[in-house]
C-alpha cells in the first residue's frame, strides 16, 4: 500500500544526490584550476627571497598582479556554478584554495605597499563579492588564515632580507607583524582551526624579532631606524 | 655580558638551541631578553594603537565573528531544547503498546510536536537572511531527531513513510500575532519557513527506523502478532531505499545504514522466533521470551547513549 510512496521518496533522494554529486564534481574542477593559478602565481611571488628579486620587487609585484587576471575569470566561473545561497554548503571545497589565495594577495600588497590587506581589497582582487548576501566571497575565518600564512611567509622574508644584505627591512616586517600580531589578539577565538593556526604565530613574531635583534646588536640596522625607537623610550 | 657570550655561539646552533627552550609562553619571551630595538614593539603590545588601519579592521572582523558564534551558541540551545522534547514525544508514542487508547496517545504525542515546531520556529527566525549550511551543524540534530519524531508519529498513524514535502510543509510557519510564551518569545514574527535539507531528511529517517526496532519488540512482548510482520515489511522496503543510493556523498549516512541493517536483523530475527515458536508455546509464554529480549536492547541503547 505504502510501497509506491516509500518508493517515490527514495527515488526522489537518489536524484537529489546524483545531482549534488555531479555540482561538487564541477566544483572541483574549477578549485583545482584556481589552485593551479595560486601555485603559478606563488612560484613568482617566491623571487623576492631570492637575493637578486629583493631588490627587483617592483617588477615580481607587477608580473604577479597581471596573474591575477586568470585568478579573477576562475573565480567568476566558480561562482556561477553555485546555486544562489549555498556557498557554506560546499564550502569545504574551496576552503583552502581560499585560504592560499588571500595569502597570495596580501602578500602581493605588502611587497607593494608594505600594508595590510583588508577583506575588502582582497575580495576586489580575487573578483569575487564582498559580503555573503552578495554571493560568492571569502569566508571571514578563511581570510584570517590567509594572514597568517602571511605571517609565517614574513619570517621568512626578514632572513632572506637580511642574508641579501638588507639590514632595514626587518624592522619594518617586525612592526608590521607585531601589528598583526596584536589585531589577533583582539579577536574572540573559538577553540578551532583559526585558534591553533593562530597559535603558532608568536613564533612567526619571535623568529623576526630574533633577526632585528642579531642585526641590531651588531649594528647593522642603519640608524635611521632607530630613531624613533628613542622617541618612544622618551615618550 | 651575558650578551656577549651570546653573540659568540654560532648562528645556527642559537636558533636551534634558543627555540627549543622556548616553552610557549608569549610573556615570558618578553622579559627574556630585553633591549633590542623589538622592545618598541613589546611595549605597544598592552594598549592596542586604536588609530592603526590594521586594529581598526580587525574591529570590524571582532564583531563579525561575534556575531557569528553568537548566532551558532544560541542555535546549538534550542536544537538541544528541539532534541529533549522530540525524544519526549517519541518515548510518549511507544506507550501505545502499554494498553491506553492508540488515538489519544497519537494526540497527546501530536500536542508535543506541536511545540517542538515552536522551538524549530526560532531557529527559522534565527537563520533568515542567512545562509543555512553555514550553521547546519549547530541545528542538525535537533533537526533530525524531529524529523524521527515526525516520521514515527505520521507511520503510527498508518500513513506509512512521511515524505519530505509533507516535513517541509509543517515547518513554513505564517506570520503570526502570538502570545508571548513563558520563554519570552518575541509576540508576533514574519512568515519564515526552515528548509529542511534533503540529507536531513533522510538521516532522521535513518534514526527513525530504530524506533520501529524498539516497537517491534515491545508489541510481541505485549502480546500483539502482527503488528511485527508489518514493521518488518516496512522495514525491508526502506532498506531497500536505502541500499541503493551511492553512499560515497555523505559519511553519516552509510553509518546509519550500518544502525538500519542490524536493527532490521534483529525484526527478522524476532519474526523467525515468532513464526517458528508460535506453533508450539502458547502466546503469553512467548511474549515472556520477548519482554527478556527487549530489556537486553534497552540495556544496549542506554550504554550507547552515554
Amino acid at each position: 500500500m505504502a510501497s509506491t510512496s516509500t518508493q517515490e521518496t527514495f527515488s526522489k533522494f537518489q536524484e537529489y544526490l546524483t545531482k549534488d554529486q555531479d555540482i561538487r564534481e564541477e566544483i572541483r574542477v574549477s578549485v583545482r584550476e584556481i589552485e593551479q593559478t595560486a601555485r603559478e602565481i606563488l612560484t613568482v611571488l617566491q623571487g623576492v627571497h631570492q637575493p637578486t628579486g629583493c631588490k627587483d620587487t617592483v617588477s615580481i609585484c607587477k608580473r604577479s598582479r597581471e596573474m591575477f587576471v586568470n585568478i579573477r575569470r576562475q573565480y567568476k566561473e566558480l561562482a556561477a556554478k553555485l546555486p544562489a545561497e549555498q556557498y557554506y554548503r560546499f564550502h569545504d571545497h574551496w576552503r583552502f584554495a581560499n585560504q592560499r589565495c588571500v595569502f597570495l594577495a596580501a602578500f602581493l600588497v605588502y611587497l607593494e605597499s608594505d600594508k595590510l590587506i583588508t577583506r575588502e581589497e582582497a575580495a576586489e582582487l580575487l573578483g569575487v563579492q564582498q559580503r555573503r548576501e552578495d554571493g560568492f566571497h571569502i569566508d571571514l575565518d578563511d581570510f584570517l588564515m590567509g594572514l597568517l600564512q602571511l605571517a609565517n611567509e614574513m619570517s621568512r622574508l626578514a632572513v632572506n632580507s637580511v642574508t641579501a644584505g638588507d639590514y632595514s627591512r626587518p624592522t619594518k616586517i617586525a612592526n608590521f607583524v607585531a601589528e598583526l600580531d596584536a589585531g589577533f589578539r583582539l579577536l574572540n577565538l573559538k577553540n578551532d582551526a583559526l585558534r591553533k593556526r593562530f597559535d603558532g604565530l608568536k613564533y612567526d613574531v619571535k623568529k623576526i624579532e630574533e633577526v632585528v635583534y642579531d642585526v641590531t646588536i651588531r649594528g647593522l640596522n642603519p640608524p635611521p631606524a632607530q630613531k624613533p625607537e628613542a622617541q618612544t623610550e622618551e615618550q | 655580558m651575558e650578551k656577549s657570550s651570546y653573540e659568540l655561539v654560532k648562528m645556527a646552533a642559537r636558533s636551534g638551541r634558543r627555540g627549543g627552550s622556548f616553552h610557549g609562553g608569549y610573556h615570558k619571551r618578553n622579559s627574556g631578553k630585553g633591549e633590542g630595538s623589538h622592545q618598541k614593539i613589546l611595549r605597544r603590545e598592552p594598549k592596542v594603537d586604536e588609530n592603526s588601519p590594521i586594529v581598526a579592521s580587525f574591529r570590524t572582523y571582532q564583531s563579525l565573528m561575534d556575531r557569528k558564534n553568537d548566532k551558532f551558541e544560541r542555535l546549538v540551545k534550542i536544537s538541544r531544547d528541539v532534541t529533549i522534547q522530540s525524544k519526549r514525544a517519541i518515548f510518549h508514542i511507544h506507550r501505545i503498546n502499554s494498553g491506553v487508547d492508540k488515538t489519544t496517545v497519537l494526540g497527546e504525542a501530536d500536542e508535543k510536536l506541536i511545540a517542538v515546531r515552536e522551538k524549530l520556529c526560532q531557529i527559522a527566525l534565527e537563520l533568515q537572511g542567512e545562509d543555512l549550511y553555514q550553521y547546519i551543524r549547530a541545528f542538525s540534530p535537533g533537526l533530525q531527531e524531529y524529523i524521527e519524531a515526525v516520521s514515527f508519529h505520521h507511520y503510527c498513524l498508518g500513513k506509512g513513510l512521511v515524505s519530505l514535502t509533507q516535513v517541509q510543509t509543517d515547518l513554513e510557519f505564517p506570520a503570526t500575532e502570538k502570545p508571548t510564551t513563558e520563554d519570552g518569545e518575541c509576540p508576533s514574527h514574519p512568515a519564515v519557513t526552515l528548509y529542511v535539507p534533503p540529507i536531513e531528511y533522510m538521516l532522521g529517517i535513518a534514526d527513525f527506523t530504530g524506533e520501529l526496532m524498539r516497537l517491534c519488540i515491545t508489541s510481541v512482548s505485549s502480546g500483539d502478532m502482527d503488528l511485527p510482520f508489518q514493521l518488518c515489511q516496512f522495514m525491508r522496503e526502506v532498506y531497500h531505499g536505502f541500499s541503493s543510493f551511492s553512499h560515497a556523498g555523505s559519511w553519516e549516512l552509510s553509518r546509519k545504514m550500518h544502525t538500519l541493517r542490524q536493527s532490521l536483523h534483529k525484526v527478522e530475527n524476532a519474526c523467525y522466533t515468532l513464526q517458528v515458536r508460535g506453533l508450539e508455546i502458547p502466546k503469553h509464554m512467548l511474549a515472556d521470551v520477548f519482554s527478556s529480549q527487549d530489556s537486553e536492547d534497552t540495556g544496549e541503547r542506554r550504554n550507547d547513549m552515554s
